[in-house]
Parts: C-alpha cells; structure tokens; sequence
C-alpha cells in the first residue's frame, strides 16, 4: 500500500479543472466568506448558495456523490454546536427535564443549529471543489501570487514533496510492528501504556530518519547551487476568460448578500 | 478505506468552516500571523538556508508521525497529535512553523479543519500548544537541571498542557462565536482532551526516550542551557491568558440574542428555564465574571504549584 492515493488532486478537464489557480483559491475563499456573512435563517440564501455550490460541482465533473462524501468530514464537529439548540433564548418548542436540569429547545436556538450546519456544509464543499480541482503545486502558486509569505510557501511545497515519502516511511513501521504483534484486531497485546510508548518510540524513530533524511536533502540541494532562494517560475499571466467566469460568481455572491439582508 | 487507515480519527479539535463567526475568525487570523511572522523571522535567523528543507521535511514528519496509532479500547484509537513534541526536539520557533504547515496541509488536502477558520487552528494547535508545551518543558528542565527524569516528566507535563491549552482556546473560540455556550463548550472540550492528553503524553515520552537514548545530542541544542525560565514563564502567562479570556466568553451576547432583543421576543424568552451553565465559582466573591476568573487563575497557578513542587521533590530524591 503506498501513501499516494492520498493526493486530493482528481484529474479531469472540465471548465473548473481549467479555471486558473489564483480566481479559483479566491472564489472559494469568498464562497466560505459569504456563507459565514448569510444571517442565520435566512434560508433563500441558503438555499440559493447550495445551488451555486452543487452547480459549481456538477460543472467540475468530480461526481457530485464524491463530493458529498468528502464534504462529511465535518459532520462530526455539529456534535460541538448541538447545545445551541436548547440555550439560546427563544420560544420553548419543546421542554424535558434531564436530572436536575430543565432543558427547552427552542425556537431560535433550532435556527441557530440548523444554520451552523449549512454553513458548514457549504464552506466544506466549496473546499473540497477547490483541493480536487487543482493539483497542489497550482495552489501554491496560487497563493504565492496572492502574497503570503513566500518562506511559509515553500515549506508547504517541502511538506507535501516528502508528505508521501515519510508517510510511506510511517506505512513500513507499522507494518513492521503488526507484522511482530499477534494481537487480534481492536485488541492490542499488554497494556495500553505500554502500546502507547510503542508507538512513541516508533515516532521517535521516524523522527531520526526524517531528520537525516532532511540533511541528506540540504546536502544535495548545496550541490545542485541552492543558496537560501526558493526559485518558482514567474506566474502566468491571468487569462481574459477565467475573469468572464469569476465576474458573474462574484455578482451573485454579492446579490444573494443583499437578498438575505433585504427580506430579513 | 486508506483516507481512514492514514487519518484514524480527526482530532476533535480542527474546528471546520461554518462553526467560528467571520469576526472571531479574523482575530485568530491576525494573531495567527503576528505568532507565525515572529516564527519565520527568530527561525530565519538560527537556521538561515537550511530552514526550509529542515521545516519542510519535518512538517512532513509530524504529519507521518500522527498516522502511527494504537488501539485504546473498543475500536478506538489514539495517535499523536505532536505540537508539544515538535516544540521540545525544534525549539519554539521551529515548533511554530512546523505545526502550523501541518494545519495549513490538512485544511488544504483533506478539509481537516477549514480555510476560513485556519487562522483559528494555527492559533490553537501550531502556536499556543507549541509555546505552551515548550514553556512547560523548559520550566521542568530548569528544576531537573538536565537530569535524564527531567525529559520525561517535562516531555509528558508539555503535551499534556499543550493538548488542553489547545482545547480550552477552541472551547472560548466556539463560545465567542455564539456557537456553543461556554458552560458545555469548556467543560466538554477540555474534559476529553485532558483524557486524549493523557495518551498524547505517553507517546511524546516514548519519543522522546527513543531520541535520547539514540541521539542524546539533538535533545541539547546550543544555547538551551539559558533563558529556561524566561520560556517557562511565556508559558504560565500565555496557559492564563487563555483562562482569563474564558470568562469574557461567557456574557457575550450572539448574533442571535441581539435579534431577539430587537424583535422583542427576549421576554417569551424568559420562561424559557436554562440552567445549562453550572456554578462553578468562587463563594464570596460577588461578581460572576470576576468569580469564574479568580477560579480560573487559582486552578491554573495549583496545577502550575503541583507541578513545580513534584519536579522539586523528585530532584531532592535523586541528588
């Protein structure tokens, strides 16, 4: 088994795929934006938002069901926002006394859950779009151009180079360990404490041949002239077309902004 | 599946997109940068070239190391989640960038945790924990005074403070935004996470015995002699920044409270019983807000006393 299914790039060619890394990195980011700006309840604009979203996925031929699959990564975390439902203030919906508590879910504190979903949801999606559409050296370049930090940038480029390399390395080691271990599965052999420091021992492992291995990497860029610049080619210039496809994007983010002001 | 053999189970504590208000995202962004700026430069300065393939191949190496897990019980697992562990084999600085690249790639690659809201999860995991942790450790080595003890007491009381530091900003993050009060946010978030810490310090301790009994030399950098205090004192100070920021989370009115107060329905609002907040504050002293503070700052400074007074004992035992 190797690390590499893991890149999130999908090739394909659609319209998405060829939009250029920059308008996409920023379209995304003012998707996220938006959906945080929406108030809750304001549910025209949600709604309007996921068919812009859902439109975004079916134009980027990824599959709208791989979509969806990914985008319940964050499923999990509503756990930490489901306690809004019965303290925020509003019209009790329904009340029930747990222990010594007298909880009431109310009318509002249901908007508020609801509307933490969507947000989340859509924010996910319109991540998951972007990360599957662009392969990550676009990215990079993407968000070089838009001035982050071009030291921070190049680290990122390391990471995900030697990512699948130490990964990899990560693989081997537990092979190596499941291979000596008979335990069966979901039961570990001793203690717990004891397979906790296993594991440890086993990063600190890693950790030794990561960073010889990242000397060995410094000495072969010293060879091959490095001197502390992390070169990258010169960005290409933004086509006319992908500007005609953000332009309207941007216009109805900014419509579905007013519409949700307006009717609430 | 190989997304869930590789990332066994996202840590409770990548908070995604859509949970955090654009307001309290912004202002972790901004501290996020000013922590991360400080970073670039103090790293710059020790490592001059070599800091990029070193923080990149790292980097790669804390998100290698937390894909190592071990059955706890039932199914579950528990891996590693190394911001505590970067800080004590990198230094600080390093720690910071190291982590924070982490963040950034599993946002990037795997929507573990999200874009808008990576300012939020760099705050968290890649400076806090980091400072933290480092202050920790550097606070039981100066007691050991480079006794062989000091690495693993210092090593498992750094990623365990890291763990709930990190837990507690998140629980305060979650509050501000109105998404979850801070009566079920803090107590729930930390309550798991010093469980989860627990286990992040064992396998720090196994690391880092493995580290030392190969090569002692790298848990020595240059210049780690001096300034132990200075960073173990940074580490108190940022650990009570995050509890007295706690309770200002508390009375923050949300977006939707003041939509209730406009439209008047803050009365029928009334009737409704919430009780969830427990009473956890000081007798005798009025204030709520001042009470949950002067608690949390008494809390704080008995761990910080337990801790000192355990490395103390344990140093006059063995000398």
């Amino acid at each position: 088994m190797h690390i590499h299914a893991l890149d999130a790039y999908h090739h394909r060619t659609s319209l998405i795929h060829r939009l250029d890394g920059r308008v996409k990195l920023v379209l995304a980011l003012l998707l996220i934006v938006s959906t945080a700006l929406t108030p809750d309840g304001a549910w025209p604009a949600y709604v309007l938002l996921a068919a812009l979203a859902l439109g975004v996925g079916v134009a980027s031929q990824l599959g709208v069901g791989f979509i969806q699959r990914r985008a319940a990564v964050a499923l999990p975390f509503a756990l930490a926002a489901v306690t809004v439902v019965f303290s925020t203030p509003g019209r009790p919906l329904l009340t029930a006394r747990v222990l010594r508590w007298q909880l009431a879910l109310t009318d509002a504190g249901l908007i508020r859950f609801v509307s933490i979903l969507l947000k989340s949801w859509l924010s996910v999606q319109a991540a998951v779009v972007l990360t599957a559409s662009t392969s990550f050296p676009t990215l990079l370049q993407a968000m070089r151009s838009l001035r982050l930090p071009r030291v921070l940038v190049a680290i990122a480029g390391f990471t995900y180079r030697y990512i699948f390399v130490i990964g990899d390395e990560a693989l081997r080691l537990m092979r190596a360990r499941a291979a000596r271990s008979s335990a069966p599965d979901g039961e570990g052999g001793a203690s717990v404490f004891w397979r906790a420091r296993v594991t440890g021992q086993m990063a600190g492992s890693l950790f030794l041949r990561s960073i010889e291995r990242s000397e060995r990497i410094y000495d072969a860029m010293l060879a091959r002239g490095y001197d502390g610049e992390v070169r990258s080619l010169r960005p290409p210039v933004l086509p006319p077309r992908d500007i005609l496809v953000a332009l309207p994007f941007v216009l109805v983010l900014v419509a579905i902004q007013v519409l949700a002001r307006v009717s609430w | 599946m190989l997304f869930s053999t590789v990332n066994p189970s996202p840590s409770p504590m990548h908070i995604p997109d859509g949970f955090l208000s654009l307001g309290v995202s912004l202002v972790c962004w901004a501290l996020a940068a000013v922590g991360v700026g400080v970073a670039l430069w103090r790293s710059r300065e020790a490592l001059g070239e070599r800091q990029v393939p070193l923080m990149g191949v790292l980097a790669a190496f804390i998100f290698a190391a937390q894909m190592l897990n071990f059955t706890v019980a039932g199914g579950t697992s528990g891996h590693l989640i190394g911001g505590a562990l970067a800080a004590i084999l990198l230094g600080p600085w390093a720690g910071i960038l190291t982590m924070t690249t982490v963040v950034a790639i599993q946002a990037l690659l795997f929507q573990d945790g999200g874009l808008l809201v990576m300012g939020a999860n760099v705050l968290n995991m890649g400076i806090l924990a980091t400072l933290v942790g480092y202050g920790v450790y550097r606070g039981v080595m100066a007691v050991a005074r480079g006794r062989r003890w000091g690495i693993f007491v210092g090593g498992f009381a750094a990623a365990w403070g890291a763990v709930v530091v990190a837990s507690v900003a998140c629980a305060i993050q979650l509050a501000f935004s109105g998404t979850s009060p801070l009566g079920v946010a803090l107590p729930t978030m930390a309550g798991v996470h010093v469980l989860i810490g627990i286990g992040e310090g064992l396998i720090t301790v196994g690391a880092l015995a493995f580290v030392a009994a190969a090569r002692r030399d790298l848990l020595e950098p240059a210049g780690a002699a001096t300034g132990g205090i200075r960073w173990a004192v940074l580490g108190l100070v940022l650990a009570l920044a995050v509890t007295l920021l706690a309770p200002l989370a508390s009375p923050h009115p949300d977006g939707l409270e003041r939509v209730a107060e406009d439209q008047g329905f803050i009365e029928a609002a009334q009737d409704a019983p919430y009780e969830i907040i427990p009473d956890y504050v000081l007798p005798g002293v009025p204030n709520e807000a001042l009470a949950t503070i002067a608690a949390g700052l008494v809390g704080t400074l008995i761990v910080a006393g337990v801790a000192f007074a355990v490395a103390r004992l344990r140093r006059q035992s063995s000398s």
